[in-house]
């Protein structure tokens, strides 16, 4: 399940949803890891677009996935403007035993990573600055930059 | 026709094109300056599935989409 929110997450309140949800599902493992925005570099906070349509196939992709392994996968995303000391990203496997949970939580959030169509900016002075030197080009990149 | 867009940070409006594939896009996309610095690093799709190969074909109504680099989290 992917669920998209307008400006930071209610980390306590998806948690304990989540958690309800699936507490007579015979999961013995809930791995769930949130991502809060640091202060430092003198930001106030980060933005945050995302394209939709490519980021529910990659996400379904993963689904599937955590399917073949017994697993389910839950993952909350903030789209918009997110202060520092919030949260803007959940995500959180259910698994039979813990080994799956924990090496798929891993593999997922680094593909996350380099995959999701999320942007990030920093805030500064109200302003949103891409975060370029933290962004990573996705697989396939650049082949329009190629002179024939 | 075929539209081609531009996501995250590239603000540029979209484009509609009379083209058939994305080699026919290439150079027109490389004579554009706002876009030199993203058509080295961004990704493509066509009709929102990323694609690989430049000699992918497109028909009227297809939708381009480029992304630049991406940092979720």
């Amino acid at each position: 399940m992917l669920y998209l929110y307008e400006g930071s997450l209610d980390v306590p309140t998806i948690l304990k949803e989540w958690y309800e949800a699936e507490a007579t599902s015979n999961y013995g493992a809930f791995v769930p890891f949130v991502g809060t925005v640091r202060d430092e570099e003198g930001i106030e906070g980060l933005s945050f677009d995302i394209y939709e349509p490519i980021l529910n196939s990659w996400f379904e992709a993963w689904a599937q996935k955590a399917k073949e392994r017994g697993a389910i996968i839950k993952m909350a995303h903030s789209r918009g403007d997110v202060m520092n000391h919030e949260s803007s990203y959940i995500a959180a496997v259910f698994s039979p035993k813990r080994r799956v949970a924990l090496e798929f939580i891993e593999e997922f959030v680094e593909d996350f990573k380099a995959s999701a169509p999320i942007w990030k900016y920093d805030l500064i002075g109200g302003k949103r600055v891409y975060a370029l030197g933290r962004s990573t080009a996705m697989q396939g990149s650049g082949i329009l930059g190629v002179k024939g | 026709m075929v539209t081609v867009e531009f996501l995250g940070p590239i603000q540029k409006q979209p484009l509609r094109l009379e083209i058939t594939n994305l080699n026919q896009l290439a150079p027109i996309l490389q004579q554009d300056e706002e876009l030199a610095q993203w058509l080295g690093n961004s990704a493509v799709a066509v009709n929102d599935t990323l694609v690989s190969s430049l000699d992918t074909q497109l028909k009227s109504g297809d939708k381009v989409s480029l992304l630049p680099p991406v940092c979720g989290g």
